[in-house]
């Protein structure tokens, strides 16, 4: 094969600490090199010609690149030797910027590891063969998880679009934490005036099916031809039958359940719609509150119910669905805010997080959208609000801005002045951040507007002085330490990553950071991806996200899925596992450790052999490391291949 | 240092009336300091004027009208021609002095002296005459030796005048004086 190599400046990314034009030289002196260069910008237009120009003009059979990242470009460079006639897999790339220049000073070392990277990737490229990918069918369905807001936009885009939608939702009604709020920032909006609908289309549209109170059991197959695994959660109430006429509920005589739904704030029954928009409309029974599931006496909502549906021996069920693609918007959750100990811990009934204090505000709300002291019943004078409850906090573990509190802050302060006229409201921030089209306009007004005392600082303890809470802080613009007598304090508690979200990551086989949110496939520029094919995020399952930006990532994964299904063959990626069968024992090591399960036995004239399912493997290359004998190899990484570099890199 | 209260210390009487008279909205204040940042006496003022601000808002009267500040404040107004929120701070600075002197606020009795003795001197001169202000100044705060070290160098260059040069419409100016007694008194 005969090699060309392209030593890139990347400006001066890289030319400021190697010397190129000496890699170069160097690379003309390998085995098989027979033209070398430095280029400025080899990802340009004129750069990626003279690859092309090269290849032909000196007839080369194979390129190396000597540039960035192959994580950057290397796509682009394989569409360049593509466009020469080439395949695309005779094609290497030598990380000279991240592994050599960014982290290096001094040039002669720096320039001596280049030429090392650039020998070892010549010595793989002679060892690379063609490999072609294999075409496959797939399905046009896509699996929504979760029916918040984001994942409600997803799933009508999509079933707009024309494709089959099934929804999976944890909980027994759609609507997710926007369903919680009494109103939006910064209009104002009525939140489940315009969540509503949206819920009701989810419902009606014939493309969708929803599994209410069902939850991902296990996930196999891979893009265009996944398998889902669905629990449908024993609800007790026969939900085909259920007509969600809520008699049950008002005869239940076990009222003191604990109300998900509002947060704790107020009870509900052990038979309950969650409230009055709920979608689907349908009763479930909290098997923990029942006094027929516990004790096995009552029964009295088999007995009112016109339909008849009650069955108490229901029990989970298990459907299976396949689908093409996924989109994941699993959400967030409050962090446990009881970690605050100079907050009371939870101790002091007054002190109430902000998503209580929506369902309080809210007009079908436990309090029928009066503000009342949970202690007392009182309507409350003096309110403070307390941000940054949960976030920016090195020392309970949540060091990131949750992003959307001094906006939902800054509506409750205005909130508070429309429903009791006489009250003041205070806020501590550490800065406000409001970044948004409308935002800042919206935070003065709740101070310039509303009157609302907006104090720089952090809150230290809060403690009970009489009926009211003493509310301890800085003014750090005054200078002072201050105090604010309150009646009810409201924390604004930020977002976490949602319960179980690292479970579900294991099934969907994608990875999350450190607290939990799934990561995208790149941060700018594949922001709804993942790193596994077929599976797009929307939403706060992402990282803390506001009702807009989550719509725009519903929407966002949906255009993806459309995109994807656009076409009705997938291509498979070549760099796979293959048995070598004359080699292969049978052990079937590789099939244990494959985290895949991508292998399976198969008989060959009478012996067992390994078998890869190219379409599952991912290429990760455990098996090959695994194998006695040296008889499965990973396409375009073969053990062969690999040596080659490691002696390059020791001949000396 | 003392705890504020903030809701039991606010004083909305004193925030109203500095809005009245000020015409300015004082929560219109977001704090980006950028009065201080500009003002030429913040290394002499005990409280910036940014600090001003912030403690009026929150309705701090007396913190608020003991400061010193307020009486070395030159109403340069760079304040008021840089604030973003176009909020005349100079202004409030004015009606600050106004209601501190009013309410017998003034701490300091050197910088009120200061100022009666200037007037007086205006009153009586039509213009000041610096070497009847000095004596004016020293004879009520026994401050000999504060200032003598300009003696020499401003003497010399015939800067210093030991009786008062007469001016046209010293009457005028005195009838001003005049003017002012009879309204406020009112």
């Amino acid at each position: 094969m005969k090699v060309g190599v392209f030593v890139c400046h990347c400006g001066s990314n890289i030319e400021a600490t190697v010397d190129t034009a000496a890699v170069a030289a160097a690379a003309r002196e390998f085995p098989g090199v027979v033209f070398a260069t430095d280029t400025m910008y080899t990802c340009s237009e004129p750069g990626q010609d003279e690859i092309v120009n090269a290849i032909k003009e000196h007839n080369l059979g194979g390129i190396v690149v000597a540039s960035c990242t192959p994580r950057m470009h290397e796509q682009t460079f394989r569409r360049t030797v593509e466009r020469a006639g080439l395949n695309k897999y005779l094609f290497e790339m030598a990380n000279i910027r991240e592994h050599v220049s960014w982290i290096g000073k001094d040039r002669e070392a720096n320039t001596n590891k280049s030429v090392d990277l650039v020998r070892m990737a010549t010595e793989k490229l002679l060892r690379n063969r063609p490999l072609y990918s294999k075409k496959f069918d797939i399905n046009k369905r896509v699996l929504v998880i979760g029916g918040g807001v984001a994942g409600i936009q997803a799933a009508l885009d999509c079933a707009d679009g024309g494709l089959e939608v099934v929804m999976v939702e944890k909980t027994s009604t759609i609507g997710g934490k926007m369903a919680k709020l009494d109103k939006t920032f910064p209009t104002v909006d009525c939140s489940s005036c315009i969540l509503g609908p949206r819920m009701v289309d989810v419902a009606q549209h014939p493309n969708i099916t929803l599994y209410a109170y069902s939850e991902i059991e296990e996930i196999n197959g891979y893009v265009g031809n996944f398998e889902i695994k669905v629990k449908k959660k024993a609800t007790y109430v026969n939900w085909d039958s259920c007509t969600g006429c809520g008699i049950c509920m008002e005869k239940c005589p076990s009222k003191k359940a604990t109300d998900y739904f509002n947060e704790g704030i107020g009870k509900t029954t052990a038979i309950n719609i969650p409230f009055p928009q709920a979608i689907p409309k349908k009763a479930k029974i909290d098997p923990d509150f029942c006094t027929k599931l516990t004790k096995g006496k009552c029964g009295v909502c088999a007995k009112v119910c016109p339909s008849g549906c009650i069955d108490y021996e229901m029990q989970d069920e298990f459907v299976t669905e396949k689908v093409g693609a996924i989109v994941t918007a699993t959400g967030y959750d409050l962090f446990d805010w009881s970690v605050y100990g100079e907050y009371g811990a939870g101790r002091y009934p007054d002190v109430i997080t902000g998503l209580q204090y929506e369902r309080m505000l809210s007009a079908s709300g436990p309090t029928g959208g009066h503000i009342k002291r949970p202690s007392d019943g009182k309507e409350p004078k003096n309110i403070v609000f307390i941000q940054c409850v949960g976030s920016r906090d090195k020392s309970v573990g949540r060091p990131y801005c949750t992003g959307f509190c001094c906006m939902y802050t800054a509506k409750q302060a205005i909130l508070t002045k429309d429903h009791l006229p006489d009250s003041q409201s205070y806020v501590f921030y550490m800065d406000i951040r409001a970044v948004g089209k409308l935002y800042d306009e919206f935070t003065r007004r709740a101070m310039e507007e509303y009157d609302t005392k907006y104090i720089r600082g952090r809150v230290s303890m809060i403690y009970p002085k009489g009926e009211k809470l003493l509310v301890r802080g800085a003014d750090t613009l005054m200078g002072s330490q201050v105090e604010v007598d309150a009646d009810l304090v409201v924390l604004a508690v930020g977002a976490e990553a949602s319960a179980g979200a690292s479970e579900l990551a294991e099934k969907l086989r994608i990875s999350y950071d450190s607290y939990g949110f799934y990561m995208e496939g790149h941060p700018k520029l594949k922001p709804v991806e993942t790193n596994t094919a077929g599976v797009y995020l929307a939403g706060a399952c992402q990282g803390p996200k506001d009702i807009p930006s989550s719509v725009a990532q519903g929407s966002a994964a949906a255009a993806k899925v459309l995109g994807l299904f656009s076409k009705d063959q997938l291509e498979s990626d070549p760099q796979v596992s293959i048995v070598d069968i004359k080699r292969c024992i049978g052990c079937g090591k590789c099939i244990q450790t494959c985290p895949f399960g991508a292998i399976k036995e198969m008989e060959f004239r009478g012996m067992v052999k390994a078998d890869v399912i190219e379409t599952i493997c991912q290429g990760c290359g455990i098996c090959t490391s695994t194998c006695p004998q040296g008889a499965i190899q990973l396409q375009h990484s073969t053990d062969n291949q690999i040596l080659s570099e490691v002696n390059a890199l020791c001949q000396f | 240092m003392k705890v504020i209260n903030i809701n039991l210390s606010y004083n909305s009487d004193f925030v109203t009336q500095v809005e009245e008279e000020s015409g300015q909205k004082l929560n219109n204040c977001y704090q980006c300091g950028k009065c201080t940042a500009g003002c030429p006496y913040t290394e002499e003022y005990d409280i910036s004027v940014s600090q001003i601000m912030r403690l009026t808002q929150a309705g701090q009267k007396e913190q608020v009208l003991q400061a010193n500040s307020l009486w070395l404040c030159a109403t340069c107004e760079s304040c008021t021609a840089r604030c973003p929120n176009q909020i005349d701070v100079a202004r409030i600075m004015d009606v600050l002095r106004h209601m501190a002197r009013k309410e017998g606020y003034v701490g300091t009795g050197r910088v009120k002296t200061f100022w009666d003795s200037f007037l007086s001197s205006v009153k009586n001169n039509g213009r000041v005459f610096e070497v009847g202000l000095l004596v004016n100044y020293i004879s009520h705060t026994g401050r000999f030796w504060t200032d003598i070290g300009l003696g020499p160098k401003v003497l010399p260059k015939g800067k210093i005048h030991f009786k008062p040069t007469e001016m046209q419409g010293k009457k005028e100016v005195a009838k001003i004086f005049m003017r002012f007694k009879e309204e406020s008194a009112r």
